[in-house]
C-alpha cells in the first residue's frame, strides 16, 4: 500500500475523533513545549555567562594575588604580595608578546561642584587597559594615553553611573572633579557595562596607575590583565609570566587564569543544568507517549471490524501494522510540532526580559523525540492490530 | 486430471476447534467441486458448519486436514500473508452486514481492494467509477454508507467485490439484512454476474434465496448432503 494512501487513512482516522486526538496530543504538546523551553533557558544561561567571560577577551590571562584553594592568613584573606613593580617587570620582559594592564583599586568619594558621589571605585591602570579588555569601551571623549600614564597625569575617564550622578545630562568632558582632595580632569566617559551579579560596573573612575599610586600610596595590585598578542601563545605566555613571578614569589602568592579555564568550568555547570532540565521535560513527554499508546489501543479495539474487513480484502499484516503505526506517529508528531511552535514563542517572550536562547539542537531533539515516542508507543497497539485473526475481527461487534 | 474448468476443489476437508481441551469437529470430511461459471448455494441451519465452510472456501481460514485447490493453487497450507494475497486476487466477498467503512465514500470503499493489489490511483479510480455506474450508483459515489439505503449499501459492497475482477464471488447471507424488494435486486445482480461468467457461491439459510442458484448443496452436522 502506498504511503500517500496510508497518510490519508491516518489523517481521516485522527480527524474523525477530534477531541480525543487533541487531548492525546496535548500530552505530547506539553512535553515538547517543556523540552524546548527548559533547554532554551539552560542554553540562554550558558550563553549569558559565556558572553560575560568572553567579553574580557579570549586572549587574556588574568593575574590575581593568592592561590585559589591555597594558603590563607588567619583572617581568611590571602596576603597580597603582588606589587605594581611586578607587572612592570612582566611588561618589560614580554613586551613583544603581550601587553599588561595592572589594576589597583581604592574606594573613594568624588565631588563635582555641590554634588557628591560616595563609594566610587577608583581604578588605576595603564593605557594598555583599553585595548586589553574587550568590553571596556570609551563612549565619549578619550582614554588616557601612554604619555599621560607615564607622567601620572591627573586625568579621569568616568563610568556611566558616575557621570549620571555628578553631571546628569551635562557634558562632563573637560570638567574638574575632586577625588578625595585631588583634582582630576575628566577626559572621557566609558560605555555602559551594566551590573554583574548585582555589582554596578559603571560606578567607576579610571585614572593612570601612577596617579593613584601617588595619591593613595598604593604599592600592591588587585589584579592584572595580560593580553597575549598571538592567541596561540597563551599557554606559553602564561608559563613565562609564572616563571618571572616565581623568581620573587612562591606558587601560593598568585593565580593565573585564562578565559578558557573559566569557560570550561561554566560549561560543565550549565551542561549538567541543561541535562537536568531536559530530563524533567523528557518525563513529561514520556507521560504523553503513554497517552498515545493508550488511545491507540482503544482505537485498535474500536476498529477491530475494520481491521478484519481490510484483511479479508487482502491487507497483509504489514499493511495493518504500518497503518496504525503511522497513525500513532502522526498523532505524536503533530503534538510535537505544536509543542515546538509554542515552545519557541514562549522562549522568545522569555528572552525579552530573562535569559533564554533557542538552540537548533533542542528543536531537532524535540522533533526526534516526538517521532520516536510515536513509534515506540504506537508499536504495541499496531502489532496487536496486525495479529488479529480476520474471521474473529469480522465477527466482532 | 486437474481440469482448468474446476475453480474450487475441496477434498476431505475437516476443521476442528479446540477450546479448553475440548475438541469440536465442525467439518467432518467435506469434498466438493465447483466449476467455473457455477452458481451454487450452500444451505444449512446455524451450527451446521456452514460459516466455517464459507471461511475455508474464502481462505479466511485453513482446514485442519484435507486439501483445497483454488484456481489450480493449493491454498490449504498457506501462511497468513499468502492467504491475504489469494483473497485479494481470487475472491470477492459480499457480507450480510455489508461491512463498508463508514468514514469513506462509496467510491473509496469500492477502490479499497485495488489499493492492496497495488493498482495505480488513476486506473483504480476509473475502474471503480465504471463498476458503480454499471450497478446504477453513479449518483451515490461520493455518499457515505450511512447516507445510503441497505440495498444501495449492498450494491456498493458488490461493486467492491468486483473491483479486482476475481473468479469467485462469495456471498454470505447477502440478503439477510435487506427487505424483500432489495434482496430480490441483489439476487438479480448476482444472477447477472453469473451470466457474465462469474462463479458464485452463496451461503444462506433461506430456501427462497437458495433457489436462485443453479445447484443447492445442504450441509448438516459438518457433512454435505447432496
Amino acid at each position: 500500500m502506498e504511503t500517500q494512501e496510508l497518510i490519508r487513512i491516518s489523517f481521516r482516522a485522527i480527524l474523525s475523533n477530534k477531541l480525543r486526538s487533541f487531548l492525546t496530543t496535548l500530552g505530547i504538546i506539553i512535553g515538547v513545549f517543556a523540552i524546548i523551553l527548559l533547554v532554551s533557558i539552560g542554553a540562554g544561561l550558558q550563553s549569558y555567562i559565556t558572553n560575560q567571560i568572553e567579553g574580557f577577551g579570549s586572549n587574556l590571562i588574568f593575574l590575581i594575588p593568592g592561590r585559589i584553594g591555597g594558603a590563607r592568613t588567619p583572617g581568611g584573606q590571602s596576603s597580597n604580595k603582588l606589587l605594581i613593580s611586578d607587572t612592570k617587570t612582566i611588561q618589560l620582559k614580554l613586551k613583544n608578546m603581550a601587553s599588561v594592564a595592572p589594576i589597583v583599586q581604592q574606594i573613594s568619594t568624588v565631588k563635582y561642584k555641590n554634588k557628591t558621589d560616595k563609594g566610587v571605585s577608583i581604578m588605576g591602570t595603564t593605557s594598555n587597559y583599553i585595548k586589553t579588555v574587550k568590553n571596556a569601551l570609551v563612549e565619549k571623549g578619550s582614554f588616557f594615553n601612554f604619555a599621560q600614564e607615564q607622567s601620572g597625569a591627573k586625568v579621569a575617564t568616568i563610568g556611566e553611573s558616575v557621570k549620571t550622578n555628578l553631571f546628569g545630562n551635562n557634558n562632563p568632558i573637560g570638567k574638574k572633579v575632586y577625588i578625595s582632595n585631588n583634582t582630576y580632569t575628566v577626559i572621557g566617559v566609558m560605555k555602559k557595562r551594566g551590573a554583574i551579579f548585582g555589582i554596578d560596573q559603571d560606578n567607576i573612575i579610571i585614572v593612570p596607575v601612577a596617579a593613584a599610586q601617588q595619591q593613595f600610596g598604593l604599592t600592591h595590585i588587585n589584579a592584572a590583565y595580560i593580553a597575549v598578542n598571538n592567541q596561540n601563545q597563551i599557554a606559553d605566555v602564561k608559563d613565562k609570566v609564572s616563571k618571572i613571578l616565581l623568581k620573587r614569589l612562591s606558587e601560593d602568592d598568585f593565580t593565573l587564569q585564562t578565559a578558557e579555564s573559566s569557560l570550561s568550568i561554566v560549561a560543565n555547570v550549565t551542561n549538567v543544568l541543561q541535562i537536568a532540565l531536559g530530563g524533567i521535560a523528557a518525563i513529561a513527554l514520556l507521560v504523553g507517549g503513554i497517552g498515545v499508546a493508550n488511545i491507540m489501543l482503544v482505537s485498535v479495539t474500536e476498529r477491530t471490524k475494520e481491521i478484519g474487513l481490510r484483511k479479508a480484502l487482502g491487507a497483509k499484516r504489514s499493511d495493518i501494522l504500518k497503518q496504525f503505526l503511522l497513525e500513532a506517529v502522526i498523532l505524536s508528531l503533530s503534538g510535537g510540532i505544536v509543542g515546538i511552535i509554542l515552545g519557541l514563542t514562549a522562549s522568545y517572550i522569555l528572552s525579552l526580559f530573562l535569559v533564554s536562547q533557542v538552540t537548533p539542537f533542542s528543536i531537532i531533539l524535540a522533533f526526534g523525540f516526538s517521532v520516536m515516542i510515536g513509534i515506540i508507543f504506537g508499536m504495541a497497539p499496531a502489532i496487536r492490530a496486525s495479529k488479529l485473526n480476520p474471521i474473529d475481527a469480522l465477527r466482532y461487534e | 486430471m486437474k481440469s482448468t474448468n474446476v475453480l474450487i476443489n475441496l477434498s476431505k476437508i475437516t476443521k476442528d476447534y479446540v477450546t479448553e481441551d475440548i475438541t469440536t469437529n465442525v467439518l467432518k470430511g467435506i469434498s466438493l467441486v465447483v466449476n467455473k461459471g457455477d452458481f451454487i448455494a450452500i444451505t444449512g441451519r446455524s451450527g451446521s458448519g456452514k460459516s466455517t465452510l464459507m471461511n475455508i472456501i474464502g481462505v479466511l481460514d485453513i482446514p485442519t486436514s484435507g486439501t483445497y485447490i483454488l484456481n489450480n493453487v493449493d491454498v490449504s497450507k498457506m501462511e497468513e500473508d499468502e492467504l491475504a494475497f489469494v483473497r485479494n486476487k481470487e475472491i470477492g466477498f459480499v457480507f450480510q452486514s455489508f461491512n463498508l467503512l463508514n468514514r469513506a465514500s462509496a467510491l473509496e470503499n469500492v477502490i479499497l481492494p485495488s489499493i492492496y493489489a497495488g493498482v495505480k490511483p488513476s486506473e483504480r479510480h476509473d475502474r471503480a467509477v465504471k463498476i458503480l455506474k454499471d450497478l446504477g450508483l453513479q449518483d451515490k459515489m461520493n455518499n457515505r454508507p450511512n447516507q445510503l439505503s441497505g440495498g444501495q449499501q449492498q450494491r456498493v459492497a458488490i461493486a467492491r467485490a468486483l473491483m479486482n475482477n476475481p473468479e469467485l464471488i462469495l456471498a454470505d447471507e447477502p440478503t439477510g439484512n435487506l427487505d424483500t424488494k432489495s434482496g430480490q435486486d441483489v439476487m438479480n445482480i448476482l444472477k447477472n454476474l453469473n451470466n457474465q461468467g462469474k462463479t458464485i457461491v452463496l451461503i444462506t439459510h433461506e430456501a427462497d434465496i437458495a433457489k436462485h442458484a443453479k445447484k443447492i448443496i445442504h450441509i448438516e452436522d459438518g457433512k454435505l448432503i447432496h
